[in-house]
């Protein structure tokens, strides 16, 4: 198999005609070295006035070469000349005159807003989204009151085994990984204290902070982080997926409220689960900082015990655990919101996991800043 | 249709195919010869999907032996393999089309990763293709999640076509798609198949096709080739599963349709 060629038929040129002879293989394969040759013959030559091509020696064709064959033919139309195929087979026939056919009527690209333009619209129409958002999420505290409202008043109705099941799944099994963490949390931050402390030989101090740090901030913004990734997340898919499989209209259309099935329960139990992940991590993250403190700082744990008393009274406990259950609120509320908004695709399923677990430690944060300004106000 | 063996671009021999330590394929051995439609049917769970997964070389087989334009796939270096996979175009059920790409990207895809084309050409190539399989050029430039179902399939056509195949492969090329669609897709593999002279393994359960467009027809069942031939042997045949389904009231009521252009 040769590569084809278009060579010019010399002795049939002269004045206004060309006559040029195709052979070789005219397939895929040899199209890049066929694109030069018909943009050799396609240049304007002056006063020629018709062409012909002759296509009888031809060894194969596929689409590429007919369409390389009829963009020369469209080139010297468009130049004025008069353009013939000469001796194509009946074979090839079919392909050629399917190629031809076609357009090529492609409309150009729309043109690119300025770039400046570009980005001032797409800041404002992020802010318009954060707006929609926080909108949602209203909505959905108000729908998840009015549920509640008629659980209470028939409180049979409510789904206990769905929510004990949940319960199960963000609560008892976030265990081990939330006290995995927050001890080693409580161990770093007792190493770095005593690492700086024992410059300025206060040592000791090292208790005040990790207990302060630990209960008042740390060990609830680490465990909503925590359940955010873990549990938000999974109610997302969850959502998001049965929303993609219309299980969500079925359950409409049968007079459920997805609100008070699906909604209430996931929320309940993770409402349940926080504030007792939240002490469990704390204390864990006491024992890490302890045994570093022994280990490392060669705090005794009976100095350690006794310092701790002194250093936190019942109200540094409060305000940390306090803050659990409007954080797990919160958590649930972003992570249902995002699962209902899920569309038909799979890509949309994880944008908005991703987007219900971004949101919901931003706002875990956002609403621990508001607390801390909100207790320092009130004194405590 | 004369049979020369020589001429066969699909060569299946004793293929022995297990998943999960069940036997699905016992035995297969087929062949496909240039320019055939050959429509492969079978209950469903029969492993259809399995024999051309195997084929495309996505499942591997126990035993057997596969040739694919003469090549055995098995024996070929990385660069055979490479040349054989370049000569074949497959249709995958649902399309297959890269979603991150839009469609004439997804067109392109091959032609510039095989072959060496100006981008120029393999746009006005991935137009032609469009154009081909009945779309307008202006879905160049729409992503699949903005197509319909039936213009997925027609790109993702395009794009099995994209560097002219000389086997096509299509599983289940019309499922999904509405009975005036379903036809007119049958009418343009039949077209395209015609101008190129390609062969066509198509796996399907529409009767339409079968009736309007396969040369041949293959009936897989208990992981074997129970029946093969033209249309008038299938109707012929006294296998119960055969005339259960060539026979039925759905294929009744399609042949006189048939009858009837």
């Amino acid at each position: 198999m040769t590569a084809g060629t278009l060579t010019l038929l010399s002795e049939q040129s002269g004045g206004d005609r060309i006559g040029l002879a195709a052979s070789g293989s005219w397939t895929a394969e040899y199209a890049q070295a066929l694109e030069p040759l018909i943009d050799a013959v396609t240049r304007p030559m002056g006063p020629v006035r018709s062409v012909a091509v002759d296509m009888a020696r031809i060894e194969r064709l596929d689409s590429f070469g007919a369409w390389l064959l009829e963009r020369a033919l469209r080139t010297w139309t468009s130049q004025g000349c008069e353009a013939r195929l000469v001796g194509l087979s009946e074979h090839y026939r079919g392909l050629f005159d399917k190629v031809h056919a076609g357009t090529q009527k492609l409309t150009p690209e729309p043109r690119r807003p300025n770039s400046i333009i570009a980005t001032l619209e797409s800041v404002g129409r992020t802010m318009a989204a954060v707006g929609d958002d926080l909108l949602l999420m209203a909505q959905m505290a108000g729908s998840l009151v009015v549920a509640l409202k008629r659980v209470l008043l028939r409180p049979l109705s409510f789904r206990l085994t769905s929510m004990v099941n949940h319960l199960e799944r963000v609560g008892w099994r976030a265990v081990p990984i939330i006290l995995l963490i927050t001890v080693l949390i409580g161990a770093i931050l007792a190493q770095q204290g005593i690492f700086h402390f024992r410059k300025f030989g206060a040592d000791i101090y090292v208790v005040d902070m990790v207990g302060v740090l630990v209960l008042r901030e740390l060990g609830v913004l680490i465990v909503c982080i925590m359940v955010a990734g873990r549990s938000g997340s999974s109610y997302t898919a969850e959502l998001g997926a049965m929303k993609m499989r219309e299980e969500i209209d079925a359950l409409r259309t049968m007079g459920f409220d997805p609100i008070e099935v699906l909604i209430l329960p996931r929320i309940v139990a993770l409402v349940i689960a926080v504030p007792i992940l939240t002490f469990l991590g704390s204390m864990a993250a006491l024992y890490g900082g302890g045994f570093v403190s022994w280990l490392y700082g060669g705090i005794a744990p009976e100095v350690f015990l006794s310092r701790l008393r002194e250093a936190i009274s019942m109200e540094t406990f409060e305000v940390g655990i306090i803050k659990a259950p409007f954080m797990a609120l919160v958590i649930g509320i972003v992570a249902c919101v995002e699962g209902l908004q899920v569309e038909g695709s799979a890509e949309s399923l994880g944008e908005k996991t991703t987007n219900s677990v971004v949101k919901s430690i931003f706002l875990v944060i956002v609403l621990d800043g508001i607390f801390a300004m909100f207790f320092a106000s009130i004194g405590m | 249709m004369a049979k020369d063996p020589a001429d066969a671009v699909l060569r299946v021999r004793d293929v022995i195919v297990d998943l999960k330590e069940q036997r699905i394929l016992n035995g297969i051995t087929l062949d496909l010869y240039r320019g055939e439609i050959l429509g492969f049917v079978g209950p469903s769970g029969a492993g259809k999907s399995v024999l051309t997964r195997t084929i495309i070389g996505l499942l591997p087989k126990q035993a057997g032996r596969i040739e694919v334009l003469g090549v055995d796939l098995d024996e070929a270096d990385e660069d055979q393999r490479r040349a054989v996979e370049r000569r074949w175009g497959i249709l995958f059920q649902q399309g297959a089309l890269f979603s991150s790409l839009t469609a004439g990207q997804n067109i392109e895809f091959p032609m510039l990763e095989y072959l060496d084309v100006s981008d120029r050409l393999a746009t006005e190539m991935a137009i032609t293709k469009l154009e081909m399989v009945g779309l307008k050029p202006e879905v160049y430039r729409k992503y699949p999640s903005e197509l319909s179902g039936g213009m997925i399939k027609r790109v993702a056509l395009a794009r099995a076509l994209a560097l002219d195949p000389e086997i096509l492969f299509l599983d289940e090329p019309t499922s999904g798609l509405d009975p005036i669609s379903a036809h007119e897709f049958d009418e343009l593999i039949l077209t395209l198949q015609q101008t190129s002279s390609m062969a066509v393994f198509m796996v399907t359960h529409d009767l339409d096709s079968l009736y309007t467009i396969c040369d041949r027809i293959a009936v897989l069942g208990d992981g074997k080739i129970t029946a093969a031939g033209t249309m008038d042997t299938m109707l012929a045949s006294e296998i119960p599963w055969l005339k259960a389904y060539f026979h039925g009231a759905r294929a009744r009521t399609d042949r006189q349709a048939v009858a009837k252009h």
